[in-house]
């Protein structure tokens, strides 16, 4: 190796971490061929791939820029209100309610980001689970706007690109839902690679020397944040029209437990782990719940116990030796 | 009488209380273009408060801070590096999911300005590309360039310490304790990049060592109890009778 090779090598190597695993597509191509396999079961597809683009969100706040959020949900309830209330009044095209319901969280997220940029991990928990308490409190008294605990009616939905309209087995919801969250995830897998996704790393790695390397953490960290907001939006506004209807479920604690529980299963900070963590935990949910629909919040429990204190490693082991089989070590894997 | 010329580092009249503690004690510092400085000070001189007073770490109680002809006094710590001023961690400060490809390229990106940009791509820039590489070789770090960070010997995270604070282009350079932990076998390769370093760049070490501090500086700055007690070239330093008794007596026992 002589010098003159170094430049080209250093290229490579920072090619080779974006590039498309055979895994990536077959998990695509997989998603979107359950369209057609599982004819019966579109809309628990749907839901499963809002709660993906949730997860995503989050982990690109969390498992990239290391915010751990509790109120996550606060986003997703924006999201959600935003494009209900848009439809309702406004106009029914659903890609205009979607970019009204991600502008909307988005512009949440940058106001709220001063709030997470500083305290500690603790400090984060407790403000962003004030913020979509107060959401939720907010939701329910001015029941003028949002129909309160009756939730919003009326939310008509026009359709997609003019073409596609909504049909009562979920198809085009699912495939609505699907195409936006792989658009939403081709942006995140583009960020995560640039140089502000390089610094976000650091940031999380190590504020002191993020900022001892010329990163403004505040600055990098609201910016995240803000986008982070618009993807939950994303996903609340593909609940609002997809069911057409909004509930104040949709701001619900449990909305940002099950959350972190989801990105617990996938794992974060390779952009997969949401979208498998929601894969996961919606069959499980499923699956417990058919079982033994009285007490399925018990097993869920018992199984998240039992996950963190040993499982998540054995999973976690899993993904990894299948990404070590890239050209090179598994970079992108985190456990 | 010449102009005089701006320092490359000044501080007058630079302050910090912690509550009734005065961990830096007035100090007035000029750190010479293109010097080979040490500050040296026993245990709990003020050593590090005073570095992170220089970086922005903390903030001072008074005082001033000219970077060249920029007063940084109230900059931010970011601010700062984009102004010239890097600096090493007494204790690894490295970002340990990253390989040292990656944290040298992030330095270089945020020189270079791109660190805000969300949807280039790292690979495409050629100057990034290219000062990576250099910074790379420099340091021969090449051969490990793509191990994740955390999983490297001690020595070699030193090593990447300096390089990280290099690829900064510093037109000032803080080397805190550069050669803290480092194991013998390892300490040699450590020197050699110290004293490597390009003439051009303004170098303040702050180190334990009296072996590095002597072969290396041209200048020595003695800290005791946040102030300075002297300074001037080694021979001098070293034959100071106030020095050997508050500092140099101490060293040879710790």
């Amino acid at each position: 190796m002589t010098d003159r090779d170094l430049p080209v090598r250093v290229r490579a190597s920072l090619q080779r971490a974006r590039r498309w695993h055979p895994a990536e597509l077959a998990f695509w191509l997989l998603a979107l061929a359950a369209a057609t396999l599982f004819p019966h079961q579109l809309l628990i597809l749907n839901e499963i791939a809002i709660l993906a683009l949730f997860a995503l969100s989050l982990d690109l706040i969390l498992g990239f820029a290391g915010i751990v959020s509790l109120g996550h949900a606060a986003f997703l309830g924006t999201g959600a209100y935003a494009a209900g209330l848009f439809a309702k009044h406004v106009g029914s095209d659903p890609l205009l309610g979607l970019a009204v319901g991600m502008g909307v969280s988005g512009a949440l997220g940058l106001v709220a980001s001063p709030l997470v940029l500083k305290g500690s991990d603790l400090t984060r928990l407790m403000v962003t689970l004030g913020v979509a308490l107060i959401l939720h409190e907010a939701a329910n008294s001015w029941s003028s706007l949002t129909g309160g605990a009756d939730g919003l009616q009326g939310v008509a939905m026009g359709p997609v690109l003019g073409l596609f309209d909504f049909d009562i087995f979920g198809r085009t919801a699912y495939l609505y839902s699907l195409s936006v969250l792989f658009a939403l995830f081709l942006v995140a897998r583009r960020l995560v690679r640039s140089p502000f996704g390089l610094s976000l790393r650091a940031v999380r790695d190590n504020r002191l020397r993020a900022s001892a390397s010329g990163v403004p953490p505040a600055r990098r960290l609201a910016a995240i944040y803000a986008i982070g907001g618009a993807y939950a939006g994303a996903a609340g506004a593909l609940i609002a029209q997809t069911t057409q209807f909004v509930s104040l479920d949709v701001l619900e604690f449990h909305r940002s437990a099950d959350l972190l529980l989801v990105l617990i299963i996938g794992g974060a900070g390779y952009l997969y782990g949401g979208l498998i963590g929601a894969v996961a935990f919606k069959f499980l949910q499923d699956w417990i719940a058919a079982l033994t629909p009285q007490y399925w919040l018990f097993w869920i429990g018992l199984l998240l116990v039992l996950f963190v204190l040993g499982g998540r490693e054995i999973i976690h082991g899993g993904v990894k030796a299948l990404a070590a089989r890239r050209p090179v070590p598994a970079r992108g894997a985190r456990p | 009488m010449a102009p005089p010329v701006t320092a490359a580092l000044e501080t007058t009249g630079l302050v910090k209380r912690f509550g009734g503690l005065t961990a830096t004690d007035d100090v007035s510092f000029r750190l010479e273009r293109g010097a080979r400085h040490a500050l040296i000070g026993p245990n709990g001189a003020g050593k590090t408060t005073f570095v992170n007073l220089l970086t922005g770490v903390l903030a001072p109680t008074d005082g001033r801070i000219l970077l060249g002809c920029r007063d940084v006094t109230s900059a931010s710590p970011d601010a700062r590096v984009r102004a010239g001023m890097a600096r090493t961690f007494q204790i690894n400060q490295l970002f340990g999911t990253m390989t040292p490809l990656e944290m040298v390229a992030l330095v270089v990106s945020e020189r270079l300005g791109l660190g805000a940009a969300a949807f280039r791509i790292l690979d495409a820039n050629d100057r990034l590309i290219a000062e990576t590489a250099e910074v790379l070789r420099q340091f021969r770090l090449h051969d490990v360039m793509d191990t994740r960070i955390a999983t490297l010997p001690y020595g070699k995270q030193r090593q990447i310490e300096i390089a990280a604070a290099f690829a900064a282009k510093p037109s000032v350079l803080l080397l805190d304790e550069p050669a803290a932990g480092v194991p013998e076998a390892e300490r040699r390769e450590l020197l050699a990049t110290v004293a490597a370093l390009p003439a051009d760049v303004s170098v303040l070490l702050i180190e334990h060592d009296m072996d590095l501090v002597f072969r290396f500086a041209t200048r020595i700055t003695v800290l005791v109890n946040g102030r300075i007690l002297a300074e001037g070239e080694p021979s001098a330093v070293a034959r100071d009778a106030a020095v050997r008794e508050a500092y140099l007596g101490e060293a040879q026992h710790g």
